[in-house]
């Protein structure tokens, strides 16, 4: 990187010009480098308050409640007495982002191959910008696409899966509904999350050196096992984060999911079946009828959610730092 | 070893048996060029075979069928002639081109509904007005209200955030490697890259504790612009900090051999240098930004009348707008939803496009 130079030091060697004189300069220094160090320290201060104000307005709905926060499924704080708890909220959030992971790390990671070890130069931009313009479509969008497109289309595989693998409890289907189901919410948190996936892998498999791949194809490996021996040992960690990064996201997707899932707190593992919900969207759904207990309650839920996603993010980060020491610069 | 494999005692009809065997060797069987053509014209074939005699019908389901017969053939082929290592290769291929085809689908799937169902109602009116006294059983009204909430909230984000983006990232870039301090900045790096990992809901409520709940401020406009501050933040910070790494060092070693301060040679020198790079990065945050939802339910929820004052009372904007016409339910209503859907989506992919063009043609040089 750069900046190692220092600028000129001694006040008294500084040109006159402009009126910049000895102790306009260093006061001119100070006050920006203050401004700056000021902006950064902003962000962990943000960082620092999201925690501190989701703990305190959180407190007051976690005294209330005569359930276990943890183990109950029902969400009634506004009720007398109040009861809630996040065991639902926390399955639905699981069960959605592990389809979404199982369906989006694999084609994510293949994208992410194809633009940069298997297609052309012109098609891989192309496919670039493509996956580009995917991540740049509001979630919003991506929700009313789901229900108003995604949904009939899935219906025939769901009926196909309950039908001949229903003997698996997971896609069993007692109510002979298929709409509205953590499978299809699942599927659409997988597009959405595709970009995020694609775009890191894509990242760290053109960091592979050129020497790595070379060697691996003049002694006689097809591309296939170049891929394997000679990219994916390379670029393990940054899938890995990619992936989890890819997770973060789908764990804290509100409105695609809101807009999908028939809201019910329940722990059903029937995934082709109408219901279930996530921390994020029971938060959107819930906020505006929500009385001063429930919106604590629902700061609440906000802030286990925000533990699990920074705990994700975090986790993610650091495995991809410890990769850069030996990146393809050395 | 016997003689035999020693050129020189070999007959020249051997000679020419042996240079066969070895160039067999070396490149193994081989389909010929034409072999994933054919095979992919043959598994259309009997595809559309299938679909006329059997129970195999629609375009979606032949087309899947021709694909697996597609993997099977040439698979078996290539088993046959080339031996495993190569059938495995191009099953391989195979699968990564599908992953190509997989990434476009959603998105002209997506695009195409947005723009076949918005286009019905995208009209002058629909533009103009409000949905200020328009049932949802009603024909008629518009977004102009969100319109206007939407350019006011993003505008005063975009405010706030890039100064502060700019500045942190000037502070990462030119004065972290040289200060005393160096945890400060490896803690700010870190938290930047955690940052855009939280989930928008959780800012919304952030914002709504802390502005609405704690200062005891309306839900406004302004509050749900100090979320979507806090969503663009880590973008722009990290854009910006990528234009700033690849400013080349000499000019600022020129600049301050001329006796030009640091803080002249960052803001006449290195800013203007990368300047169409964090243009770049600030109009991507911002498209990144004006589709969220989430935390704008929770910050200043949503209005059916134009409200200019972002400081004061709900105010609508594009995204909530589509949320609360898509909820009401009626056929009315989910249409307006799909026309604001197109300009949301239109506004997005041109502020999109402008931040790649201006990438693409202005950039620092590598």
């Amino acid at each position: 990187m750069s900046t190692t130079v220092e600028p000129p030091g001694a006040p008294s060697s500084a040109p006159t010009a402009d009126g910049i004189k000895g102790q306009a300069v260093r006061r001119g220094d100070r006050v920006f480098l203050g401004l700056s160090r000021g902006a950064g320290v902003m962000i962990l201060a943000i960082m620092a308050s999201i925690a501190a104000f989701l703990v305190w307005r959180a407190i007051p709905s976690l005294q209330a409640n005569t359930a276990n926060f943890f183990t109950e499924t029902q969400w009634s704080p506004d009720a007398e007495p109040a009861f809630f708890g996040i065991a639902a909220l926390a399955f639905g959030t699981l069960m959605t982002s592990i389809i979404a992971m199982l369906l989006a790390v694999p084609v994510g990671i293949g994208i992410a191959l194809f633009i940069a070890h298997y297609a052309g130069r012109r098609l891989a931009a192309v496919l670039g910008f493509v996956t580009d313009l995917l991540a740049a479509v509001p979630s919003i969008i991506f929700g009313m696409w789901g229900l108003a497109f995604l949904m009939p289309q899935m219906e025939g595989l769901l009926v196909w899966l309950s039908t001949y693998l229903g003997f698996i409890p997971l896609f069993q289907n007692d109510l002979e509904q298929y709409t509205r189901s953590l499978a299809i919410a699942g599927t659409v948190l997988a597009i959405m999350i595709l970009p995020t996936i694609s775009a890191i892998s894509r990242e760290v498999f053109v960091q592979t050196p050129r020497e790595h791949i070379e060697a691996s194809l003049a002694l006689g490996a097809t591309r296939w096992e170049m891929v394997r021996m000679a990219i994916f040992p390379f670029a393990k960690p940054g899938m890995i984060s990619a992936s989890m990064l890819g997770l973060g996201r789908a764990l804290g997707e509100t409105i695609a999911v809101a807009l999908i899932l028939s809201a019910s707190f329940d722990i059903n593992w029937h995934i082709t079946e109408p219901g279930g919900t996530t921390f994020a969207a029971n938060i959107a759904l819930k906020w505006n009828e929500a009385g001063t207990i429930g919106l604590s309650a629902l700061i609440a839920s906000g802030l286990v959610l925000f533990f699990i996603t920074l705990a994700v993010n975090m986790a993610a980060r650091i495995v991809i730092a410890r990769r850069s020491d030996f990146s393809g610069a050395n | 070893m016997s003689d035999t494999t020693n050129p020189r005692n070999l007959s020249d009809d051997d000679r020419v048996e042996s240079d066969r065997l070895l160039h067999d060797a070396l490149t193994g069987g081989k389909l010929p060029r034409w072999a994933t053509a054919a095979v992919a014209a043959a598994a259309l074939v009997v595809a559309i075979v299938l679909n006329l005699l059997t129970s195999v019908d629609g375009v979606a389901g032949t087309l899947v069928v021709a694909v697996l017969l597609f993997v099977a053939f040439q698979t078996l082929w290539s088993f046959r002639v080339e031996g495993r290592r190569h059938a495995v290769d191009r099953l391989a291929t195979t699968a990564v081109y599908a992953t190509f085809v997989i990434a476009l689908a959603p998105l002209v799937a997506v695009l195409l509904t947005v723009i076949v169902q918005g286009f019905q109602v995208i009209s002058a009116e629909f533009l103009t007005t409000s949905m200020r006294g328009v049932s949802p059983r009603a024909e008629g009204g518009g977004l102009y209200h969100a319109l206007i909430g939407t350019l006011q909230q993003v505008g005063i984000a975009t405010l706030f955030g890039v100064p502060l983006g700019v500045l942190t990232a000037i502070y990462l870039v030119e004065y972290a490697p040289s200060a005393k301090n160096r945890r400060l900045a490896r803690a700010v790096s870190f938290f930047v890259d955690v940052m855009t990992g939280v989930p928008s809901v959780v800012v919304g409520l952030f914002i709504y504790t802390a502005f609405v709940l704690t200062l005891g401020m309306q839900r406004s406009g302004f509050a749900a612009s100090l979320a979507l501050t806090i969503l663009m933040l880590p973008v722009i910070v990290r854009s910006t900090e990528e234009m700033l790494r690849i400013v080349p060092n000499e000019l600022r070693e020129a600049s301050f051999a001329l006796g030009i301060p640091k803080w002249r040679t960052i803001l006449k020198v290195v800013l203007p240098t990368a300047l169409s790079g964090i243009i770049t990065g600030a109009m991507l945050a911002i498209a990144r930004v004006a589709g969220e939802t989430a935390p704008l339910l929770l910050t200043t929820f949503f209005t059916n009348s134009i409200n200019v004052n972002p400081f004061n009372g709900p105010q609508a904007a594009l995204p909530t707008f589509i949320w609360d016409q898509f909820n009401s339910g009626t056929d009315p209503s989910r249409s307006r939803a799909w026309g604001g859907a197109l300009v949301l989506i239109v506004i997005v992919m041109l502020l999109y496009a402008g931040a790649k063009l201006i990438a693409r043609y202005t950039g620092v040089k590598k």
